[in-house]
């Protein structure tokens, strides 16, 4: 059981203040969707929470270790980071890019070991990309794509797996196959937190719920105690109505305020 | 569609016979023609202990030719062509951008002011050394000042590294040209500038070999042991810390490489355009962009290439040289704008 604590966080950045006082927890066998609208700091908390942007105040701590004590390459280990910055501009095979997940456990002169090995061809499994391994990666769908960048974190075998978006550019049948994946992975007891706007597909796939607003959690818990009609208008702005579909589930429906579809 | 690539073994089947041909094709052709016998006679008489190998057919016109003029200048163009392939691609890697070298972060231009006052101060007529160590010096102050003007707080963008490299290329080139121009009336510095611009290895020495070689062969060493963190820097810096690359530290260890490789290039053989943009172009082309096996191969190729560039340099017009950043920029101009027509269309511009 790991957990990724952070307490009272505060960043500003070019005398803005992008997140304050916002306190998470991240344990083990949790699907966390974090939610809120554009520049509300989902971005940054994943930043803060992978140890790539110091907090300026407040602390994260990692099973009870402050992160800013370890290396980034120990931080690393633990923690994947997926970030929206899909971008691939050089023609690097799935297999090669599956493989730099291994980075942060290989020494600089280290080759490839069996354990690197079985956690490639793993990750490349659990992201159902291992028929695509000698595909060059700019040849991919952006759904394959995505896929693939899943699996090189998850080639790294952290305790922790944060996603930034990363349904963002996906149509809906390859967003439903990423949200499968992570509700798997949560499932088989690695911790994963999930950034998105889209709170319809994230909150039914997501155990917990933490919703943001201009840097700060508003509210944090189960999905109907966080997601009301009430919050959401407040944070996105929008009218919503919550309908219950086929299966039980709710669904929301958004209007502009004072425009009734 | 799988991945499209030829096998490094293959690759390297044919590219050290390449090498190794170009190598002994150029230290045999010239004003005087030299047999591949003589060559192989003069290097065992050199190389081997003295009375392993029968010397007596060689004469003294044989050994001054090879030994002296041709294998140095060969040695020259495999290593200026090797230090600046591997520093192109070190460039490309950490600017994502397959057009990027290592000019855009001032050590051209900074290389170029060094000399170009070695030059003017007439140190050069004084030591062989003074040119190459000019040059190398003005290429790191102008990485200095480059990393410097970009860095805020510890941390430099790269797009503001780039911006820096611009502002100050074109600097450095306003001072350079100033200093030229004002000494303009002696003809013979302002002949010497102009040639040395347009890069050459004309009366290249063993001196000139072991003051670029340790360099460049340092600066490849350094490259291939940063190749991992080079592919993460690839796919960004957010991406390349989450995978636990220190990335400002990397970022400053992979300019100082590629820089301290074009020093060393440009400090021995002036400008020469293209080599860095080319070569990695065309072998990631064929092996792949991954950097491990990227950049052995890219110094390599690049040597091959400069060497036969070289040779084509001081063949095609005799008695006259042509310049051998003319004859770079003759083969790689076209193939560069093949390039740029290329990712225009992937990007659907034309």
């Amino acid at each position: 059981m790991s957990v990724l604590d952070a307490t009272s966080i505060s960043v500003s950045r070019g005398g803005r203040q992008i997140l304050s006082d916002v306190t998470i927890s991240l344990s083990s066998g949790e699907f966390l969707a974090i939610i809120g609208p554009n520049g509300s700091g989902k971005s940054s908390l994943l930043r803060v929470l992978a140890g790539i942007w110091p907090a300026e105040s407040g602390s994260v701590s990692l099973d009870g270790t402050p992160i800013g004590d370890m290396s980034r390459r120990d931080i690393a280990r633990q923690v994947a980071f997926v970030t929206q910055d899909t971008r691939v501009d050089f023609a690097f095979a799935v297999e090669e890019i599956v493989a730099m997940g291994r980075h942060p456990h290989r020494g600089r002169f280290t080759s490839e070991r069996e354990t690197d090995r079985r956690a490639i061809n793993l990750a490349l499994e659990r992201c159902d990309v291992s028929s695509l391994r000698h595909r060059l990666v700019n040849t991919l769908s952006g759904g394959e794509r995505q896929r693939v960048l899943i699996a090189r974190s998850l080639a790294v075998e952290p305790a922790f797996l944060l996603l930034d978006e990363p349904t963002a550019n996906l149509d809906i049948q390859h967003a439903l196959e990423i949200l499968d994946l992570c509700r798997s992975l949560a499932d088989g007891g690695q911790a994963v937190a999930f950034a998105s706007h889209d709170i319809n597909a994230v909150s039914r796939y997501a155990s917990s719920v933490a919703l943001m607003e201009s840097g700060r959690i508003v509210a944090a818990g189960t999905r109907n105690q966080v997601l009301t009609p009430r919050a959401v208008r407040d944070v996105f702005g929008v009218a919503t109505e919550v309908l219950a579909a086929s299966n039980g589930q709710s669904l929301y429906l958004f209007h502009r305020r004072n425009n009734q579809i | 569609m799988d991945k499209r690539r030829v096998r490094l073994d293959l690759f390297y089947l044919v590219l050290l016979p390449v090498l190794a041909l170009s190598g002994v094709t150029a230290i045999g052709i010239g004003s005087t023609e030299v047999s591949w016998r003589t060559i192989l006679g003069v290097a065992a008489q050199k190389l081997l202990p003295g009375g392993w190998v029968d010397t007596s057919g060689l004469t003294q016109a044989d050994t001054v030719v090879v030994w002296l003029i041709r294998v140095p200048r060969v040695l020259v163009a495999a290593f200026v062509g090797a230090g600046l392939s591997a520093g192109g691609a070190v460039m490309q890697g950490l600017f994502r951008n397959p057009l990027a070298e290592s000019g855009l972060v001032g050590a051209g231009s900074g290389a170029a002011l060094g000399s170009v006052i070695a030059f003017i101060a007439g140190w050069t007529a004084k030591s062989v050394v003074s040119l190459p160590v000019a040059a190398m010096i003005g290429a790191l102050m102008a990485l200095v000042i480059v990393y410097a003007m970009a860095t805020r707080g510890g941390v430099t963008p790269v797009a503001t590294l780039l911006l820096a490299g611009v502002a100050v290329t074109s600097l450095l080139t306003a001072v350079w040209s100033l200093l030229l121009s004002i000494n303009i009336v002696n003809w013979q510095i302002a002949q010497e500038v102009l040639f040395w611009i347009m890069g050459g290895l004309d009366a290249r020495s063993w001196t000139h070999v072991w003051l670029c070689a340790p360099f460049v062969t340092l600066g490849i060493v350094a490259a291939i042991v940063q190749a991992r963190e080079l592919d993460l820097m690839q796919q960004g810096e957010e991406t390349a810390a989450a995978f636990g690359v220190d990335v400002e530290r990397s970022k400053r260890m992979l300019i100082l490489t590629a820089s301290v490789l074009t020093g060393a290039c440009v400090g021995v053989a002036g400008m020469v355009a293209f080599v860095g943009l080319v070569v990695p172009h065309a072998v990631r082309l064929l092996i792949g962009p991954s950097h491990r096996p990227l950049l052995p191969a890219c110094s390599i190729a690049g040597a091959a290439f400069l060497i036969l560039c070289d040779l084509a340099a001081r063949t095609i017009h005799p008695p006259t040289e042509v310049r051998l950043g003319v004859i770079t920029s003759l083969v790689g101009g076209p193939i560069f704008i093949a390039l740029l027509m290329r990712r225009y269309r992937e990007v659907g511009l034309a």
